[in-house]
């Protein structure tokens, strides 16, 4: 972004009443001038509510510690009675998955999918992980401008899910393109402008799902997704909207984010390489700079909640029914917990300590899945002493939710 | 002070000596004991400080919170006598714990 576009982000963000601040307009994703914003918030009104927002009325949590607070709270702050995004959605128009939630049918429905990101299958996807980083780093075009995104980010966790779905690898591309489509919603100004034409798309996606729901059920119990859905008690009588929104949520789950987290950091190297040389001097730094990856990107932006009882934070009284959005992208750069928060440093105190798994019951499933997947990409990228040097602006999505990337141009030199 | 033996996945001992009030958690982390995360600083809120208390401690260090029982009932390696590290508050009567460590945080 440009030095002009900065500096009127940051006028617009002061001049504005502060009770006319919607944080939750895509386009200040897009073009990442979201964060004076949030800044002001954090500093003047932390806990923000804001009447008038594209998506509604609704309270914006910017601090980290009172993010932490709601999100530990899920008795007072239900994840099933408004869904986790801000977009709202009729009861009956909703696909119910398990992070949409509460006890006690989350508990159980998420037990029956942990055990495909536990450590003892975790050991034996390691070795998977590593081959494929390194055919994909070792096919990447010379001399040549290419999309990050679309060659390394994309092609990487898009085969880690098929092998987790155990889905048709010719046909691995789908899995990206549903997870795209189920994140967009109509007002993000994309091609899928409509409520009708997103639903007719994962329409196909749960056809494609049943049969292989189909074919897995009359066989014996195997280690993939859908077999582990069609087997387990707690599971196996879904409703097809039901299904589909705990495939959207495993795509997405394990798509998107990851995905995003891998885009961003090579941007962020690129920024602070100052960084990048301390990682090569010492990639024992590694897992520490993969933690700072994930809480300088924050992949998913909000989580949001619904009040189901009156309750305090801070200072501020929430009623029953309002809709809380938890920013962990502005809760991620709360100064008051992570010294130099707007800063990328690859060796930090507390690394691990940040907010973009979420915190409590919901706390993301596959976090050791995704820092094992940047782990294996930096030890290999590090191995090679690959130079991958940026060549252009990012290209960012238009979400509040999805913080992430659809193009980012890079070079390699050498 | 009170002390408490940490024994690694692997086997190997460390002996902490920390003041009354400490959590067994910030015991881990603070004198660098490998195994333990402590993600989300002492919340309750993350599971990552997850520990097997020995039985012969198991009276001494009380029952789990229920915020504690919710977040073990996701841990893949949670056995009867798991606790969450940063919900069990070191004093004298605790002197001389023994904790063991699962293969992995998750």
């Amino acid at each position: 972004m440009s030095t002009l576009a900065v500096n009127r982000a940051q006028y617009e963000a002061q001049a504005v009443p502060l009770d006319r601040i919607d944080v939750s307009d895509p386009k200040r994703f897009q073009d990442d001038t979201v964060w004076p914003y949030f800044e002001r918030l954090r500093k003047e009104d932390p806990v923000h509510f804001c009447r008038d927002g594209m998506f509604g009325p609704y309270w914006s949590i910017t601090k980290y510690r009172d993010i932490m607070a709601v999100d530990t709270n899920h008795k007072a702050f239900s994840s099933e009675a408004g869904g986790i995004i801000i977009v709202d959605r009729n009861v009956g128009e909703r696909f119910p998955n398990f992070i949409a939630m509460d006890p006690p049918k989350h508990d159980e429905q998420r037990k029956t999918v942990s055990p495909i990101v536990a450590p003892a299958n975790l050991a034996n996807l390691e070795g998977l992980i590593r081959s494929r980083v390194c055919t994909i780093l070792d096919s990447l075009p010379r001399q040549e401008s290419f999309n990050w995104v679309d060659k390394v980010s994309i092609e990487l966790t898009t085969q880690m899910l098929a092998t987790l779905f155990d889905f048709p690898f010719e046909d691995r591309r789908l899995l990206t393109y549903w997870s795209d489509v189920a994140t967009t919603f109509p007002q993000a100004g994309q091609p899928i402008d409509t409520w009708e034409k997103r639903d007719a798309i994962l329409a196909e996606c749960l056809a494609y799902f049943t049969r292989l729901w189909n074919e897995r059920i009359n066989k014996a119990p195997g280690s993939d997704l859908i077999s582990m859905l069609a087997h387990s008690p707690a599971t196996r009588n879904m409703q097809p909207r039901e299904f589909l929104g705990n495939l959207i949520l495993l795509i997405v789950g394990g798509n998107d984010t990851t995905r995003n987290s891998i885009t961003g950091g090579l941007w962020f190297m690129n920024q602070n390489p100052d960084q990048l040389q301390k990682l090569r001097n010492n990639p024992a730094l590694i897992p520490s700079a993969v933690s700072e990856i994930i809480r300088y990107q924050t992949p998913l932006a909000h989580m949001r909640r619904t009040a189901v009882q009156d309750a305090i934070v801070g200072g501020k009284r929430i009623r029953e029914g309002d809709k809380v959005v938890m920013w962990y992208i502005s809760g991620n750069r709360d100064e008051e917990v992570i010294e130099n928060a707007n800063s990328f440093i690859i060796d930090r105190k507390n690394p691990r300590q940040h907010l973009s798994f979420g915190f409590g019951i919901h706390r993301c499933v596959g976090n050791r899945l995704a820092e094992m997947q940047l782990r294996i990409l930096w030890e290999e990228i590090l191995r090679r002493e690959l130079d991958v040097k940026v060549t252009g602006e990012p290209v960012r999505v238009p979400s509040n939710f999805v913080h992430g990337y659809s193009s980012l141009s890079v070079r390699i030199s050498a | 002070m009170p002390k408490i033996h940490f024994l690694e996945f692997g086997g190997r001992e460390h002996l902490i000596e920390v003041p009354a009030g400490t959590s067994v958690m910030q015991a881990a982390v603070d004198n660098n004991v490998p195994g333990i995360d402590g993600d989300c600083g002492g919340e309750c809120a993350c599971a990552t400080c997850h520990v097997y208390v020995e039985p012969a401690w198991l009276e001494k260090t009380g029952e789990r919170t229920v915020p504690e029982d919710e977040l073990l009932n996701f841990a893949s390696t949670a056995q009867e006598n798991s606790r969450l590290a940063c919900q069990i508050r070191m004093d004298d009567a605790l002197d001389g714990l023994r904790v063991r460590l699962p293969e992995s945080q998750h």
